[in-house]
């Protein structure tokens, strides 16, 4: 696995450039993400790759495009020191991991190699052997994520037909 | 312990007594929201969870806004899956082209929110009905079909910065500077997670417009949202709009803030934000003199009426300066008819504007004024990041009306006094 590192403020227009909207497919959103800020980050990404961003990461446009690219490119999960609040619930709600932990994030450097325990939320960087305790959801949140999304967690409910 | 503004609206619609800064509540929408580039995400996660349902055809809102009329054939198909969504449901309140405008805009325009409501939409600047005392803001194409299957959405309760007015705007200073003003303060992430409540005897000197420009940007301070109290130019507003009972309400008054930001605003100049965050500002005469190919004048930060009123009041007589392409997009059809009432459609035509139907196009860089290598815009918009209006390297200039105006008119970035 490999670590992208970025800095503060990575915005959705820069994680999905708004020219690419208009092709909604996961694998087209996948081919342009992160290029106005990485131009080789979609050629290059492989499954299991992990994102870190400083703070506010994901402010912006609402727009779902933007977890949904990261998630396409096989991105495992993005680690940031915080997270804009509509991309935070975004990834909740379509099952992809977010970890903040500010600690992590400012320490963890590309080439490093990483482990997660999402349960725990505990990041582990192997190359130079800290762990890291990222804060944990709570329990409605993990009930979102362990249903699989917003959407079916509702339909367990019986909420939404 | 007292509660916000936005901490009552939360209590009431989760059917509270009481709510506190962090709490999780699962609460009662009024109104959802989303627009042809969001909606269709939403409509394919909404079939994919095979739902068959929607929860009330009434307060649902999709407005084809962004990429309208359809820029390209990829646009039209999306705005074809949103239209047959819409009838598939009778959604009411559905806006295609030739009655849809900006759709934070059009929504209060059209009687959609009123004090006191919850609305979700799925676009950032759904924050914009604070300034009419509604709790809204903007959540993901998730979100949006959930909350048109149940009529809900999971909401964190947010803490609050108290943002105290006082004083009066001088001439050519309006709602944008004191809002640009406000983020350089605190920073994008400023109020991260929070809410911005609006208070004090400066509310008052501020028109409906100047407000819903105010609470359109709480989201670039990073803000779960933005809200006024309801006073009587808020009344006035929606008298004639909104025919249904709704319930004003008010902070407690030992509700908690996590602080308080006192802003006079009879001490404001005319604010920018330069490349490329909205937290990147200066005063008009600190980089007065900066060249620009572009100006954009509208959007839902600043396409209404009182904004394109300020922007002909420069304009008009004058000529926009060579070399310089000058856009001008009211927001909703009814500003464009009251804008033409009023001659400023005639004085921007004029002065060699490009007037335009209603669209989000050129703000997010999608159509209608797109930049090329190196140009730079200055833009009455909301954001400015990097590719945001066309290639990494072109830049974004954010101004008010007034300020924009005036740099059209000489080509370089221009305080409106001086001209």
């Amino acid at each position: 696995m490999k670590v992208y590192k970025y800095g503060d403020n990575v915005d959705t227009d820069v994680i999905i450039p708004a020219r690419h909207l208009n092709n909604p497919d996961p694998k087209a959103l996948a081919s342009h993400c992160m290029e106005d800020i990485d131009p080789q980050f979609a050629s290059t990404v492989e499954p299991g790759d992990i994102v870190v961003g400083g703070a506010n990461f994901g402010c912006g446009s609402s727009r779902e495009h933007a977890p949904l690219a990261l998630k396409s490119c096989g991105v495992k999960c993005v680690i940031a020191k915080s997270f804009a609040r509509i991309f935070y619930r975004n990834a909740i709600n379509i099952g992809f991991p977010i970890l903040e932990c500010p600690e992590a994030a400012g320490e963890i450097v590309p080439g490093d190699q990483l482990s997660v325990d999402f349960q725990k939320g505990i990041i582990t960087d192997e190359t130079t052997g800290k762990e890291y305790h990222a804060a944990p959801f709570p329990e409605f949140i993990n009930g979102i994520i362990d249903h699989g999304g917003l959407l079916n967690s509702l339909k367990a409910r019986g909420v939404a037909k | 312990m007292g509660m916000t503004m936005t901490q009552k609206i939360l209590a009431r619609c989760a059917g509270l007594d009481a709510v506190e800064a962090g709490q999780l509540i699962e609460g009662k929408l009024d109104l959802v929201l989303g627009n042809d580039i969001t909606t269709p995400v939403a409509i394919t996660e909404f079939d994919k969870a095979g739902l068959t349902q929607v929860f009330d055809k009434d307060k649902i809102a999709i407005v084809l806004d962004h990429s309208t009329p359809c820029k390209d054939i990829k646009s039209a198909q999306l705005c074809a899956q949103a239209r047959a969504f819409a009838q598939r449901f009778s959604i009411t309140h559905f806006f295609d082209v030739g009655q849809m405008g900006v759709e934070h805009a059009l929504l209060p325009e059209k009687g959609l929110v009123a004090p006191g409501e919850v609305v979700i939409g799925a676009d950032s600047h759904t924050c914009t009905y604070g300034a009419l005392g509604a709790f809204s803001t903007g959540v993901g194409s998730t979100d949006m079909a959930a909350g048109m299957a149940t009529g809900l959405a999971w909401f964190k309760v947010p803490s609050a910065i108290k943002v105290t007015l006082k004083g009066k705007l001088q001439p050519y200073v309006s709602g944008k500077d004191v809002i640009l003003h406000l983020i350089g303060e605190i920073g994008v992430d400023g109020a991260l997670y929070q809410s911005l409540e609006f208070a004090g005897e400066g509310v008052a000197e501020l028109g409906m417009d100047d407000r819903f420009t105010i609470a359109n940007m709480a989201i670039e301070a990073g803000a779960k949202n933005g809200i006024f109290p309801v006073d009587e130019k808020t009344r006035a507003y929606l008298d004639g709009r909104v025919d249904r009972p709704w319930t004003a309400v008010e902070p407690d008054p030992d509700a908690v803030y996590e602080r308080e930001v006192v802003i006079d605003l009879s001490q404001l100049r005319p604010t920018v934000a330069l490349p490329h965050l909205p937290s990147n500002t200066r005063t008009v005469d600190q980089v007065a003199g900066t060249p620009i190919q572009q100006v954009v004048i509208g959007s839902c930060t600043n396409g209404r009426l009182e904004d394109l009123r300020q922007a002909a009041a420069i304009l008009k007589g004058r000529k926009v300066h060579e070399g310089v392409r000058c856009i001008v997009l009211p927001a909703t059809q009814q500003i464009m008819l009251d804008a033409m009432a009023e001659g400023l459609i005639q004085a921007f035509i004029e002065a060699g504007c490009a007037v335009s139907t209603p669209t989000c196009g050129p703000c997010l860089g999608g159509h209608m004024g797109v930049l090329s290598n190196g140009e730079r815009a200055i833009s009455t918009t909301n954001r400015n990041f990097v590719g945001r209006m066309g290639p990494v390297d072109s830049e974004i200039i954010l101004a008010s009306p007034a300020v924009a105006a005036a740099s059209a008119v000489t080509g370089v970035v221009t305080d409106p006094a001086s001209l």
